[in-house]
């Protein structure tokens, strides 16, 4: 049922959004009483997360076959375009909140806390000496060490920006019409993707580890690690899923070379994550 | 989805009955949605201000016991805030922004339908932590850490209502660029834009920056107490001023995002009643992208008291007072539009001028506490509470009187009965004085916010704000009357509606087709 007037694109009555609600919300009241120690919470949210991915199939699907069947005009294409990128942008905004809350402990929290301006050490804590990185001076989580980040993180860092790479081959070879090699550069730039994620896991093994100590409930240090870390790992995650989608659709014979919006929005969304992968690495890891 | 012929079934096609109404991706359809929703809310969030005037009446406790009181003031500002004024905001962009830009209808609109129907969702989960063990939430809706981690079965479904309310917002935005920079009619530039459009494209740009910076704070909150991390705790390197600093980054930006689109409406029907052109458009357009821009560095202006750097205090004192400068390029613009105008007052003039005298008098209380050491005394009193319900009851909410009082007979082709709109009108604007101005002189006698009780001596001033909350309160029940009675009939609107109206939407015919734009209009 649909409906072009002019020629943009209206379509006239869609479910999907009332299922994708109700599937949010069943997840999130199942979730909300987990954590309160209810029982049946988690199946419940499991439950709400499938009426969920069963609503991202279909609206997606409904959306692919709308394109393939060149429903959508130039105009409409625009407008996925900057409803992809200010979608992106509010992603940005996300994480900068946890980078400032970095970046604020670090800077301000820790001389204050540790004997500067205000004074409230002395009432507090009056022999802590504040350095990073740091549990507090409650010692939260206790003792721990850090993780070498010229070991696994630099070479996922090598890994995420030679996906970048990959990602821009396969789209020359889309825009060339070279399938074959358009559909390798993405499995190459999947399995890159895949395998940080197997050594990010790999690496949290060794955080959790007894030899490391270092978890979530580390003071403020394993809270903005992990938290940014495990963010951005969600993402990336999020990311392999959707470049895993779109090699699917490379290989069924979606896009052309002139005409391939969704092939360039996942790679803006990857893009976006191998940046935010680079903030990761020089103020987590190095600094 | 039924495709029942009607008298015109190409652009008529919808389900019937309440499905209509689930399933829609028409923007007036959606924008009908958000607007009822709105007022539903409205009288939610003011049952529980009545409540609190009730309680406020007398010195002592009377009806509640504090623990419930403080979850009603929580509740009636985020109810308020987010359940209220901002989607009725959003319906409004929703009916309007299609119509003035010469478009068929929002860019993306099944994302459209689904930026509301998150909201029921999210207002009921909200709501039902009325009903949870350890009540409502009752830590102030800013939800300072360590206070609000105290929440009972309520918390996290607190923070999960925000998340949802969050990407509603976040959608809700995208929208309305994404329609606004892809589908004006050809020959709408920039600069020949509407001011409403202009306001809600740089509220959108708001919503989209800080809407995640607000999700991220609360997630913060989760993790803190249900998962051991440390942000607010000084024990663990933490701090809990930093949740304030996180908070009000989108807290500033927040309360600019509830009266932007309101600046909007007055800069559209000011003109139409004294029959000029806006004074000053351009600059109304750069006074807008100003007040956006200064409001991302003010923020810590709201924390005052809570033991900043001396330069701290210093900068968000000085910051905050140039906010001060575009505002009142914005005042002086509408008043000289006013000014030789040949003008007739209307009830959406009426509602117009009675923002733009009683939002300046938010204002004017407002670059009081800008400065740093008389905020210290004003900090957390009711001086801080009549100022910001006079910007946001005298000013969002009338603003949103008067657009739907002026549209109102474009969306629906009845003219609204003017006798008693402008008897809502003339009640609200006294009630409204009653209700907040005593709460002026509460606050600078030193009268705390929050608390259910108080000293003798703010009696006789609570008394009378008390009285002007229920007749207040009242009169929006007239309101409601008024809108019912104009949508079910009454004498018939022109396409033009307002002599002076000027804009694309009165080129339409009154009520307007289910598509605006079936082929765009060229803009000379």
């Amino acid at each position: 049922m649909s409906d072009t007037n002019g020629s943009y694109y209206v379509p006239h009555g869609s479910g999907w959004p009332i299922i994708g609600s109700i599937g949010l919300f069943t997840m999130m009241q199942g979730f909300a009483n987990f954590l309160n120690g209810s029982g049946i919470g988690s199946t419940v949210m499991l439950v709400g997360f499938a009426i969920l991915l069963f609503m991202v199939f279909g609206w997606f699907r409904t959306v692919i076959n709308e394109s393939e069947t060149g429903t959508y005009n130039r105009q409409v294409d625009k407008s996925f375009r900057w409803g992809m990128g200010w979608f992106i942008f509010s992603e940005v905004m996300f994480f900068a909140a946890f980078f400032g809350a970095l970046w604020y402990t670090r800077v301000l929290v820790m001389p204050w806390l540790g004997g500067g301006d205000p004074g409230t050490h002395e009432l507090l804590y009056p022999n802590w000496e504040a350095s990073w990185p740091t549990n507090g001076p409650g010692d939260v989580g206790g003792a721990f060490t850090l993780l070498d980040p010229w070991k696994i993180p630099a070479l996922n860092t090598l890994l995420l920006l030679s996906s970048g790479v990959t990602i821009t081959f396969a789209h020359w070879a889309l825009k060339k019409g070279n399938r074959g090699s358009l559909i390798m550069w993405m499995i190459a730039t999947v399995v890159l993707g895949a395998t940080f994620l197997g050594f990010q896991a790999y690496e949290y093994g060794q955080a959790y580890s007894e030899h490391h100590n270092l978890t979530l409930g580390s003071g403020i240090y394993g809270s903005t690690f992990f938290m940014l870390t495990g963010f951005h790992g969600l993402h990336v995650t999020l990311g392999t899923i959707m470049l895993i989608v779109i090699t699917l659709r490379c290989a069924k014979g979606h896009f052309t070379a002139d005409r391939h919006f969704g092939f360039e929005a996942v790679a803006w969304y990857w893009h976006f994550v191998d940046v935010v992968w680079l903030g990761l690495f020089i103020f987590v890891y190095l600094l | 989805m039924s495709t029942a012929a009607t008298h015109d079934a190409h652009h008529e096609e919808h389900a019937k009955g309440l499905l209509r109404w689930v399933f829609t991706t028409n923007h007036k359809d959606i924008g009908t949605l958000y607007l009822v929703f709105a007022l539903t809310m409205f009288f939610v969030g003011g049952a529980m201000a009545m409540v609190i005037r009730a309680e406020l009446f007398q010195p002592g406790l009377q009806f509640v016991d504090p623990q419930f009181f403080n979850s009603m003031t929580t509740m009636h500002a985020l109810i308020m805030v987010f359940g209220a004024v901002m989607p009725a905001f959003v319906g409004l962009a929703n009916w309007l922004i299609p119509m003035m830009i010469g478009a068929p209808d929002m860019a993306l609109p099944r994302m459209n339908n689904w930026s509301f129907w998150i909201l029921p969702f999210a207002a009921l989960m909200l709501v039902g932590t009325l009903f949870m063990d350890g009540g409502a939430p009752a830590g102030g809706w800013t939800m300072y850490p360590p206070l609000v981690l105290q929440t009972g079965d309520a918390f996290p479904f607190l923070i999960f209502s925000v998340h949802l309310l969050g990407i509603s917002s976040i959608m809700g935005a995208i929208n309305i660029i994404v329609t606004i920079m892809n589908m004006r009619a050809p020959g709408m530039t920039m600069m020949k834009m509407p001011l409403f459009v202009w306001t809600w494209l740089i509220t959108a740009y708001l919503l989209i920056a800080v809407m995640p910076v607000f999700a991220g704070a609360v997630t913060m909150l989760l993790t803190d107490r249900f998962f051991d991390t440390s942000f607010f705790n000084a024990a663990g390197g933490g701090d809990p001023v930093m949740f304030q600093h996180i908070f009000w980054f989108f807290g500033h930006p927040e309360v600019y995002i509830m009266i932007l689109p309101a600046f909007g409406v007055i800069s559209a029907i000011i003109p139409t009643f004294a029959r000029k052109r806006l004074f000053g458009y351009s600059s109304m357009v750069y006074a807008t992208a100003s007040i956006a821009f200064l409001s991302f560095i003010v923020w810590a202006h709201h924390m005052f008291t809570v033991g900043l750097p001396l330069t701290g205090e210093l900068f968000f004192m000085y910051a905050t007072m140039l906010i001060a400068v575009p505002t009142g390029v914005k005042v002086f613009n509408w008043v000289s539009t006013m000014w030789k105008g040949s003008m007739t007052f209307e009830t959406p003039m009426l509602f117009a001028i009675g923002f733009v005298m009683l939002f300046t008098i938010g204002g004017f209380s407002g670059l009081m506490m800008s400065i740093t050491p008389i905020d210290f005394q004003y900090h957390d009193t009711y001086f801080i509470v009549a100022h910001f319900h006079y910007v946001l009851v005298s000013g969002s909410v009338f603003s949103i009187f008067a657009a739907v009082y002026y549209w109102l007979p474009k969306w629906t082709g009845n003219m609204y009965d003017e006798k008693l709109g402008k008897l809502h009108f003339w009640l609200s604007a006294i009630f409204v004085n009653v209700l907040f101005f005593p709460q002026h002189f509460l606050g600078l006698a030193g009268m705390p916010r929050r608390i259910p009780d108080y000293s003798t001596q703010f009696a006789g001033f609570n008394e009378i704000s008390s009285l002007g909350g229920f007749a207040f309160g009242l009169t929006q029940l007239l309101f409601v009357y008024i809108v019912i009675k104009t949508v079910r009939g009454g004498s018939k609107a022109t396409d033009q509606v307002w002599e002076g109206a000027d804009g694309l939407e009165w080129t339409l015919p009154s009520p307007p087709p289910y598509h605006s734009f079936t082929t765009a209009p060229e803009v000379k």
